[in-house]
């Protein structure tokens, strides 16, 4: 693979210098399986600057380093090892996952096991004492081995589901849970050594109500777990507000009682549903204006080192900053005025044009019947070729709109292909085509380098194993934001209720009426 | 202008003499009226207090015999020839005003300009 990798490489360096801005390649047709994809797109984020189609103007620069930040280093084998590894979790957390899989299944199996063995030990040890099983008996094995098969169907639905997620502490409810059954089918093995095995009752009946006995509190176990795992918090309990700390997106949702690390997988889960995407171009403007707050006062200190402590200095600086501040006339609203309505100008003329343009690529395109004469084989196309037929033409206004909303890095020219190509097939107009780039959706809706490997920490005063309180906030911090997530308890209401008469209806009329004498 | 409900009403009144006038078949007095106790007190533009289910003069037809008598847009009219004005419905009130044998009607109005000239009066001269 690393020979594969150092020779396309080099070709694409070789072919770059002609940078003919060629939307098809022989490369980006061969990658059919997933992997082969995922391969072709790292190696498309190395050498971006050379196969970018979008080489309409000099600033092709600007593009390179606002894509990614790998740009500027050379991939080699480890790298994209690493890259994979980094992808999944890391060592230690599947470690944790596969000893906490292991007790759970050691456990079902002895639980599961149990019961059977209550039946079958008797015949084993002292066959010769049994009686026979009479049709009471048999009903009631009977019913035991339904009843296991029912267990075993509920527990698998119940426990085993693939994992959503790594939580940082164990859950509660589980080790309860988990605890309960271990003392339960201690003590019933205790009860059945001591008394049925030492003794070797030969009463075969009592043994098998025994089984049924042990399997119905199973069954019973199973019902607590269900209601204390998936029942209690689907009542709403408490309102939490998440806000996004660096563009201020908030969002409320209704929780149950969860524990502070399932509250705050809950509300990832949503973040990943309902935010629009985490842009940190946008957030440009507002820095740079912070700077002009700052850089426009410089503080000189008269009176020379050594005169008063270091902190009366910086004090008496930072005050003299605040107070001549306040009384410089700063017009900064005014630009920030005049630049947002110009820029907001700019951006509907640009989506005008782009919508025209893109109204008019589609226009271009039919979708052959079934009944029309063959046409010639060099005529008709598949979806994936009708898409990159008619990309040109819209290609140059869809960039320009992109580069001004500041969203280009979001969609890469393939993914824009891809998207065209599965509008064209379901027959999806042009403004449903355009709806994902005109307004940022989801971030699930993008493409996996946006979301894919995200680790997110949970910072909490309180301990995340405790439960939502009223006022409790905790922080979810990822690379690049922050979410902060407050909680309130909603209010108990208390309502009464008022009977009316359906009779009691009754009107009147309100008269003014003025009469000339 | 308001009442208690029991108690005695008092007001400063003006009383107006108006002439009716014959209109071919019929007696007018030129001005209309607005009120009644089967009426919507809240509805009317005139009454200080919005629940004085009063006869109230609503319009006067410029120079006709109401204007000439003295009686003024706005004006409650507490008595009609010596019937009560004060409870009664708006037609009792138009009926008592309309009476075809009758030339002349004597009103008891009360206005609220009324009642501040006589304080204004009352505070002037004190005790007098």
């Amino acid at each position: 693979m690393d020979h594969k990798v150092q020779a396309t490489r080099s070709a694409l360096h070789s072919s770059g210098d002609e940078c003919t801005g060629r939307f098809t390649s022989v490369h980006w047709k061969s990658a059919d399986t997933d992997a082969e994809m995922s391969r072709t797109w790292k190696r498309q984020r190395a050498c971006v600057h050379v196969w970018d189609p979008f080489f309409l103007d000099d600033n092709w620069g600007e593009t390179t380093t606002a894509v990614t930040g790998t740009s500027e280093h050379s991939l080699s084998q480890e790298d994209i090892v690493r890259i994979t590894k980094d992808l999944e979790d890391s060592v230690g957390l599947d470690c944790r996952r596969y000893v906490t899989r292991s007790i759970a299944v050691i456990l079902g199996l002895l639980v599961f096991f149990t019961p059977l063995a209550f039946l079958v030990l008797p015949h084993i040890l002292w066959p010769d004492k049994q009686q026979r099983c009479e049709t009471a008996c048999e009903g009631l094995v009977i019913s035991v081995a339904f009843k296991l098969l029912i267990l075993l169907l509920a527990v698998w639905a119940l426990f085993f589901r693939p994992a959503r997620a790594g939580l940082p502490r164990v859950f509660v409810f589980r080790i309860l849970l988990a605890v309960l059954v271990l003392l339960f089918v201690t003590s019933y093995w205790l009860f059945y050594s001591v008394r049925i095995l030492h003794s070797q009752d030969p009463d075969y009946k009592d043994i098998v109500q025994y089984a049924v006995s042990l399997v119905d509190a199973l069954l019973f176990i199973h019902y607590l777990a269900v209601v204390l795992l998936e029942l209690r918090q689907l009542q709403p309990c408490y309102s939490v507000c998440v806000t996004r700390a660096t563009d201020g997106e908030t969002r409320h949702y209704n929780l149950g009682q969860l524990s502070i690390q399932r509250a705050a997988l809950a509300v990832i889960e949503h973040y990943y549903c309902d935010f629009p995407i985490h842009n940190p171009a946008l957030l440009s403007a507002s820095k740079s204006r912070a700077a002009k707050h700052l850089a426009g006062l410089k503080v000189y200190n008269v009176d020379g080192p050594g005169n008063n402590a270091s902190a009366g200095i910086a004090q008496s600086q930072s005050r003299a900053m605040i107070a001549a501040a306040a009384r410089r006339r700063d017009t900064s609203h005014n630009e920030l005025y005049y630049e947002e309505a110009e820029h907001e100008r700019r951006v509907r003329k640009r989506r005008a044009r782009l919508v025209v343009a893109v109204e008019e690529a589609f226009t271009h395109i039919k979708r052959m019947q079934e009944e029309e004469p063959k046409k010639a084989p060099g005529d008709v196309m598949d979806p994936r070729e009708a898409a990159q037929a008619i990309f040109p033409s819209m290609a140059r206004a869809l960039q320009k709109y992109l580069r001004t909303t500041k969203q280009q890095h979001c969609h890469s020219m393939e993914s824009i292909q891809q998207h065209l190509a599965f509008c064209i097939t379901n027959k999806l107009t042009p403004k449903a085509f355009l709806e994902g780039y005109l307004t940022p959706g989801p971030t699930l809706q993008y493409g996996k380098d946006h979301w894919l490997g995200r680790r997110w920490t949970l910072i909490s005063e309180a301990s995340v194993t405790s439960g939502l309180k009223d006022g409790s906030v905790f922080l979810l911090k990822c690379v690049d934001f922050c979410l902060v997530v407050t909680s309130r308890k909603i209010p108990y209401v208390q309502m009464s209720e008022e009977y009316i008469d359906p009779k009691s209806h009754k009107f009147v009329l309100r008269l003014q009426s003025e009469t000339s004498v | 202008m308001s009442f208690v409900p029991g108690q005695p009403v008092t007001a400063v009144v003006q009383r107006i003499e108006i002439q009716k006038l014959r209109e071919g078949e019929n007696l007018i007095l030129g001005f209309s009226i607005g009120g009644g106790i089967d009426q919507d007190p809240g509805q009317n533009p005139f009454s200080e207090d919005k629940s004085d289910k009063g006869i109230y003069v609503t319009r006067i037809t410029p120079g006709g015999p109401a204007e000439v008598a003295g009686l003024r847009i706005g004006d409650k009219i507490m008595q009609v020839n010596g019937w009560d004005m004060t409870m009664v419905t708006h037609d009792q009130a138009r009926k008592k005003l309309t009476k075809k044998r009758e030339d002349v009607v004597r009103l008891l109005i009360t206005r609220k300009s009324l009642e501040e000239a006589v304080k204004h009066s009352k505070g002037s001269h004190p005790r007098q």
